[in-house]
């Protein structure tokens, strides 16, 4: 239905409104299988509106997001998908404030995110088998977690309430990552070790990040899709993107009155 | 959590819920029959908080319409133990309101088999379709809550306004006997005791199940963040209907037990206060354990009982004032004390299993 097949993800023409307010204007993204893609742009360009229009949060009031991330399923539109269909089909989404189950152990905060069947019946009869367990384990060591997988999640730090939830997206083994500022509030020390995680992450998934901080951005060559005012400005590698008046124009406030829309058709 | 389950804790615990067990069904031995039948009365109230506990404090959903469920309960064991009694002649509240034969809709409660599933299906299966019309909608909060209180004034006036097939203010009464046994008897009220005794271990083993289990692991994360939930795939509507659905099936079967100690059942006995002050003993007993439930339960009806004898106007101002103690000092109720006081003795003892509890101290 969709011109490219080898994309993971394909949004076209994506317009946003909220009381008549245009969040996003005929936005369009397309994701190849396997990018780590970063979406910046300044406050308000509708980056993080962009994440909750693919995992069904928002829904468009026009424009069509379709996904290519089950094997053998095809192209699949979900535009009108419900959050947990959405979900089931492998799309991951980690929130700009950390969002974990607080009164649940570590542990326990990943076993129920475990790719499992989700109906009511069988998690009343689910037990935690020995690759269950081993697959808890294994991703409590990626995340760093192991020393304090029986602590209530909600007594963890910032940042690690922030791996954590990352940790909930991986045990749902998604096609597609979405991450909203995922080193937002952290200290260096922290940022980096998020980056680590970020890379080994990256290997085997289609992984969009939104983020602010440009000096995290510039440690992955990757490519870089910048949006403003709800728009498309410029998608291309870091330096691209750098050297971009444009770009300047809205990171650095040079000619506010520019006509950017006009520039960016 | 992991390796050994059998830890030292775990087999304290299994004692001591064994003593609590035995303690229960030896009651008759030491309680006099009045006592025995408040204490059936009691044990049937706590299979309610049981089931409340399960949607207010683990899937953080608060109902004020449980009376409604523990009603239409016990009236279906009304209605079988008054056709029982008229021994096959007409209601005797039918005939004072003129009707001529028996509602077809009373037929079936000749059987008490039949009964007993109405009792808990009729509840249960009308706690479900509530559910699915306000839980798939995300109605929730206050809002649900509001509709449970609306729930119950659109039971109690449609009670009262259909004397003729329900018994209006009076309710349902002039029970005589029970599948035979004459419910007067004290040996068929020992039985009724160790029954409810019976149905209130059964009904904890299960909520105990339920809330161990993974699904119980999701109802808390639902309570936690619905939201969240719903992102990594699981739909939470589902599973709150479910819950909601077992807490009004307990509640029905609490109510039916109620009506066999208590011989009368009315509309407001299933009113906005009871339905209320359910919803204190568990947050007096602390929510989000089951045992405090069943504690709330009893301590605050044992409670009532003894201080409403000594005077008689003072235990809404007992109940208030201890509800008030809760909230600020206890918010985790009686049963969060009991923990607070192990987790001291834990930090005296140097027990690494503080930092579980406490991770934040």
């Amino acid at each position: 239905m969709i011109k490219k097949p080898s994309a993971i993800l394909q949004c076209e023409d994506i317009t946003v409104s909220f009381d008549g307010f245009k969040a996003i204007q005929g936005m369009g993204l397309t994701l190849e299988r396997g990018e780590l893609r970063f979406l910046i742009g300044p406050n308000g360009a509708g980056k993080t509106t962009m994440l909750d229009v693919i995992c069904g949060k928002t829904k468009p009031s026009s424009g069509k997001v379709v996904y290519n991330g089950v094997e053998g399923a095809g192209q699949i539109e979900i535009t009108r998908k419900k959050e947990h269909q959405i979900a089931e089909l492998g799309i991951g989404r980690k929130f700009q404030a950390p969002s974990i189950f607080p009164t649940l152990t570590v542990f326990e905060n990943l076993e129920i995110a475990m790719r499992q069947n989700r109906s009511v019946w069988s998690t009343l009869f689910a037990r935690m088998s020995a690759p269950d367990r081993e697959r808890v384990d294994a991703q409590l060591s990626l995340i760093g977690l192991q020393e304090k997988s029986s602590w209530r999640a909600g007594g963890l730090s910032h940042g690690e309430k922030q791996w954590l939830e990352i940790g909930i997206m991986l045990m749902q083994e998604p096609g597609l990552l979405l991450l909203d500022e995922p080193v937002a509030g952290m200290t260096d020390k922290e940022t980096d070790k998020t980056g680590e995680l970020l890379r080994e992450i990256a290997k085997s998934r289609t992984v969009v990040v939104v983020e602010h901080d440009m000096e995290f951005v510039r440690n992955f060559a990757s490519k870089v899709t910048v949006m403003h005012e709800g728009r498309l400005l410029k998608e291309g590698t870091m330096d691209e993107v750098q050297s971009d008046d444009r770009v300047a124009e809205v990171y650095l406030g040079k000619r506010r009155d520019a006509d950017v829309s006009r520039s960016t058709a | 959590m992991k390796s050994n389950p059998w830890t030292a804790a775990r087999i304290w615990t299994l004692i001591g819920y064994a003593a609590a067990s035995a303690a229960l069904f030896a009651a008759p031995l030491y309680l006099s029959d009045f006592r025995l039948n408040l204490l059936a009365k009691f044990l049937a109230f706590a299979i309610v908080a049981l089931g409340l506990d399960l949607i207010w404090g683990y899937t953080g959903i608060l109902s004020l319409g449980h009376g409604v469920f523990f009603g239409l309960g016990g009236y279906a064991m009304a209605m079988y133990l008054k056709l029982e009694a008229s021994g096959g002649r007409m209601p005797d509240f039918m005939e004072w309101s003129g009707l001529t034969a028996l509602p077809a809709f009373w037929k079936p409660f000749e059987s008490l088999g039949f009964a007993f599933a109405a009792g808990i299906l009729i509840p249960g299966l009308l706690a479900l379709f509530l559910g699915y019309v306000t839980f798939r909608n995300r109605i929730r909060g206050v809002y649900f809550t509001i509709l449970t209180q609306a729930l119950v004034i659109i039971a109690t006036t449609l009670l009262i306004g259909q004397q003729a097939y329900t018994g209006g203010t009076n309710g349902v009464t002039g029970y005589s006997k029970i599948a035979g046994y004459s419910i007067s008897n004290p040996d068929t009220k020992q039985m009724l005791y160790w029954i409810t005794a019976a149905f209130l271990i059964v009904a904890f083993i299960v909520c105990r199940f339920l809330v161990a289990s993974r699904f119980g692991k999701v109802l808390r994360a639902i309570r936690d963040g619905e939201n969240r939930v719903r992102f990594i795939g699981y739909n939470p509507a589902l599973y709150q209907m479910t819950a909601f659905a077992i807490s009004g099936a307990l509640a029905g079967l609490a109510g039916m037990l109620f009506i066999l100690h208590v011989g009368i059942i009315s509309p407001s006995m299933l009113g906005i206060v009871p339905s209320i002050e359910m919803v204190l003993w568990v947050a007096i007993g602390g929510r989000g354990t089951m045992i405090g439930a069943v504690l709330g339960a009893v301590l605050m009806n044992w409670g009532k009982s003894e201080i409403s004898a000594q005077y008689p106007d003072a235990w809404l101002f007992v109940m208030g004032a201890l509800f008030v103690v809760v909230v600020v000092f206890l918010p985790n109720g009686v049963a969060g004390l009991f923990s607070r006081l192990t987790s001291i003795k834990r930090r005296v003892t140097g027990h690494d299993q503080e930092a579980v509890r406490n991770p934040a101290v």
